[in-house]
C-alpha cells in the first residue's frame, strides 16, 4: 500500500514538471500559433487577426493561461488542437491506435530478436557469429532512424515498388473500405525501421550480460557438476539476464516515443509521432502538451511494469533483501 | 592390474599457463602451476595446504576441466587409471568427479537449491533423483523443506551442508573441495571436516585444498605443501607434529612455526623455489 502510493505522489509530480516544462518551452518557442495558423502571407486583416489571438487567449502573460490550461485538463477538458481542430482527447486516441500497432510490433521484435541473437552472440563469442552480430548492431545502433526510414524508402518503396511510400493506408480510399492486408503492407517498412533502431542495442546488451553471467562463478559450479553449454544457458543464463533484459525492454518505451515521432514523419504515417511534429511546428500548444502528458504516463507504466516483473523473476527484490 | 589398485587421481607435471598481453601487443605466457604431481588414493584425504593466491584452486580447475580460456594446461590427469582427456571429463563430471566449492556464491542466485542439488535431469529421471537428494538432505540433517529456499536464504552451515548434499548425489569417486572452510564457525568447520572423514571411509578420494594448514593437520592423512605454484612435498600429516623436525623443506617448517599453537612466527620470504 506505501509502495502505491509513493508510485502515485511519484507519478502526479512527474506529470506536473512535465507540463509546466513542455509548456515553458512552447512559449518561449520562437513559433508563434498564429503565423502558423494562418501563413506567413495571408491577407486576414489586423483587427481580424488580433481577434483571433484574443479568442485563443495569446494576449494573456503565460502563467494565467498556463492555470487556465491546468483548471481544464484536471476537468478533463484537454481543449482543443489548433493544428487539427478537433478536441485533443480525440486526436491522441484517433492518432494513438495508429501507433500502438507500429510501436507493438517493433517493441515486440526488437525486444524478442534482440534476445535470441544476443544469447546466440554470447555463447558463440570471438566466433564469425558473434564478429558479424557485433559489427550489424554496432551500424545499426549508429545510424539515425531518419536516415534509415529514408533509405529503406528509396530501396524498398521506389526502387523495388514492394510497400507503399507512406500514410497508413491506400490513398484516395475511404476507411471503411480499407483492409487488413493493406494497413499491414503499410505498416512494414515503417516497423522495421523503427525496430532495426531498438535490435542492435538489445542485443549487444543482451551479449554482455549474459557474458558477465557465463564468466560468474556459478557458472563455474555448474561446468564442474558436468551441466552442458545449452543446460547452462537454459537454466541459469536466461533467467539472470532476465533482469537487465525486463529493464531496457521496458525502458526502451521513451526510445519508442522519440522513434515514432522520426519515423513516422518520414513516411507520413498518420500517428501519434506525426502529430506531435505538426503540433510542434505548428505551436499548437494544447496538443503538444496533451500527447506530451500521454506519453509520459506511458513510459511511466511501461518504468513500472518493469519494477513489478523484478519481483516476480527475482526473490530478493521480492522479499526486499538487498542486491548484492 | 584392476581400477582398484589404481589411485583414484592422479597427477603428472601438471602446468598451468596463461596467455597475457602486456604492453600492447607484446605476448607473454605466465606460469602459473609448475610441473606439479599429486596422487590421491581411495579412502585418504589429501590436502594442498598453501597462502591464498599461490594458484591453488588452479589445480581444482584443472582436474575438473574448467580453467579459463586463455589458460593453457600440460601434463598428464588420470582418474582411476583412465586418462582424464577432454571426452573422459564431460563422462565423469558431476558423477564420479564432484566438485565442492567455496561459497554459497557458487550457487545460482535465482533457482532453488534443491533443484540445483539434483542438477539438470529428464523428466523420467526427476523422481529418483529427488529421492537421493532427500537421502542427502536427511544424511546432512537438512530439512527437506531446505530444497525450496533460495541461496540467499540458507545460513553458513546449511549452505555448507546444501553444498556437500551436491557432492555426494552421485557416490562419487573423488571428491575436490576448494576451500570448504574459510568463514566459518570452528564447530562448523569441523562438522564439515568430520562429513569429509565420513566420505572417505565410504572409499572416495577426498582432494582438499586449502590454506588453513590447521584445519589440514588435524583431518588430512596426507598433505602437500604448495607453494608458489609447486609442490614441495607431499608428507604424511604426522611430520607435522612438534616442530617439524621430520620435514624436508625450509618452507614447510616455517609453515609449521607459523600456526598458533607454535612460536606463530612469519615465514621469511624464500626467494625461489627449490
Amino acid at each position: 500500500m506505501k509502495k502505491f502510493i509513493f508510485q502515485a505522489v511519484r507519478m502526479v509530480t512527474l506529470l506536473i514538471a512535465i507540463s509546466i516544462l513542455s509548456f515553458l518551452m512552447m512559449a518561449k518557442s520562437p513559433v508563434d500559433p498564429l503565423t502558423a495558423y494562418i501563413g506567413t502571407n495571408s491577407t486576414i486583416s489586423e483587427e481580424a487577426k488580433e481577434e483571433i489571438a484574443e479568442y485563443w487567449g495569446l494576449n494573456e502573460p503565460p502563467l494565467e493561461r498556463f492555470l487556465a490550461w491546468a483548471g481544464n485538463t484536471l476537468r478533463g477538458d484537454f481543449g482543443e488542437s489548433i493544428v487539427y481542430k478537433q478536441p485533443v482527447l480525440t486526436v491522441i486516441k484517433e492518432r494513438f491506435r495508429y501507433s500502438l500497432a507500429l510501436m507493438l510490433i517493433a517493441w515486440l521484435s526488437s525486444g524478442i530478436l534482440g534476445f535470441l541473437l544476443g544469447i546466440g552472440a554470447a555463447v558463440c563469442k570471438d566466433s564469425v557469429l558473434d564478429k558479424t552480430l557485433k559489427m550489424v548492431c554496432l551500424t545499426f545502433q549508429s545510424a539515425p532512424t531518419f536516415w534509415v526510414g529514408l533509405l529503406m524508402l528509396s530501396i524498398f518503396a521506389v526502387n523495388l515498388g514492394w510497400f507503399p511510400i507512406g500514410l497508413a493506408a491506400p490513398m484516395g480510399k475511404v476507411a471503411s473500405e480499407v483492409t487488413v492486408g493493406e494497413r499491414i503492407h503499410h505498416l512494414v517498412l515503417p516497423s522495421v525501421t523503427l525496430s532495426i533502431l531498438g535490435i542492435g542495442k538489445i542485443t549487444l546488451y543482451t551479449r554482455q550480460k549474459l557474458l558477465e553471467i557465463l564468466g560468474s562463478e556459478f557458472i563455474l559450479y555448474a561446468r564442474a557438476r558436468g551441466e552442458s553449454v545449452w543446460q547452462i544457458v537454459k537454466g541459469h543464463g536466461i533467467k539472470n539476464i532476465a533482469i537487465p533484459a525486463i529493464t531496457v525492454q521496458f525502458a526502451s518505451f521513451s526510445e519508442l516515443f522519440g522513434g515514432i515521432a522520426l519515423a513516422e514523419t518520414v513516411f507520413s504515417y498518420p500517428g501519434i509521432g506525426s502529430a506531435v511534429t505538426a503540433a510542434g511546428l505548428g505551436g499548437d500548444v494544447p496538443l503538444l502538451l496533451g500527447i506530451a502528458i500521454f506519453s509520459a504516463i506511458f513510459v511511466f507504466a511501461g518504468n513500472l511494469i518493469a519494477n513489478i516483473l523484478y519481483g516476480i523473476v527475482d526473490p530478493r527484490i521480492r522479499e526486499g533483501v538487498s542486491h548484492e | 592390474m584392476k581400477d582398484k589398485d589404481k589411485p583414484v587421481l592422479a597427477v603428472k607435471d601438471l602446468s598451468v599457463s596463461f596467455t597475457m598481453y602486456d604492453g600492447g601487443m607484446r605476448r607473454r605466457e605466465r606460469e602459473m602451476v609448475h610441473q606439479l604431481s599429486l596422487t590421491v588414493n581411495a579412502g585418504e584425504i589429501v590436502a594442498v595446504a598453501g597462502s591464498s593466491g599461490s594458484g591453488k584452486s588452479l589445480l581444482a580447475h584443472a582436474i575438473l576441466g574448467i580453467l579459463p580460456k586463455n589458460a593453457n594446461m600440460t601434463g598428464t590427469l588420470e582418474f582411476c587409471g583412465r586418462r582424464l582427456d577432454e571426452k573422459a571429463l564431460k563422462q565423469l563430471r558431476g558423477k564420479e568427479i564432484s566438485f565442492i566449492p567455496q561459497s554459497v556464491k557458487y550457487l545460482d542466485p535465482l533457482m532453488k537449491v534443491g533443484r540445483q542439488v539434483m542438477g539438470p535431469c529428464r523428466r523420467r529421471e526427476r523422481r529418483s533423483r529427488q529421492a537421493k537428494m532427500k537421502q542427502a538432505f536427511a544424511r546432512y540433517q537438512l530439512e527437506e523443506s531446505v530444497a525450496k529456499l533460495y541461496p540467499y536464504q540458507l545460513s553458513g552451515g546449511m549452505a555448507r551442508r546444501v553444498l556437500i548434499s551436491g557432492a555426494v548425489m552421485n557416490q562419487a569417486k573423488l571428491i575436490v573441495a576448494d576451500e570448504p572452510t574459510p568463514g566459518l564457525q570452528e564447530t562448523l568447520a569441523r562438522e564439515t571436516m568430520k562429513n569429509f572423514r565420513e566420505l572417505a571411509e565410504e572409499g572416495c578420494g577426498v582432494l582438499l585444498i586449502t590454506h588453513d594448514i590447521d584445519l589440514a593437520l588435524k583431518m588430512a592423512d596426507r598433505i602437500a605443501v604448495f607453494y608458489e605454484g609447486d609442490i614441495l612435498e607431499t608428507v604424511p600429516a604426522e611430520a607435522f607434529a612438534g616442530d617439524g623436525e621430520a620435514l624436508g623443506h625450509p618452507y614447510s617448517r616455517a609453515f609449521v612455526k607459523a600456526l598458533p599453537q607454535n612460536e606463530f612466527c612469519a615465514p621469511e620470504s624464500f626467494g625461489s623455489r627449490v
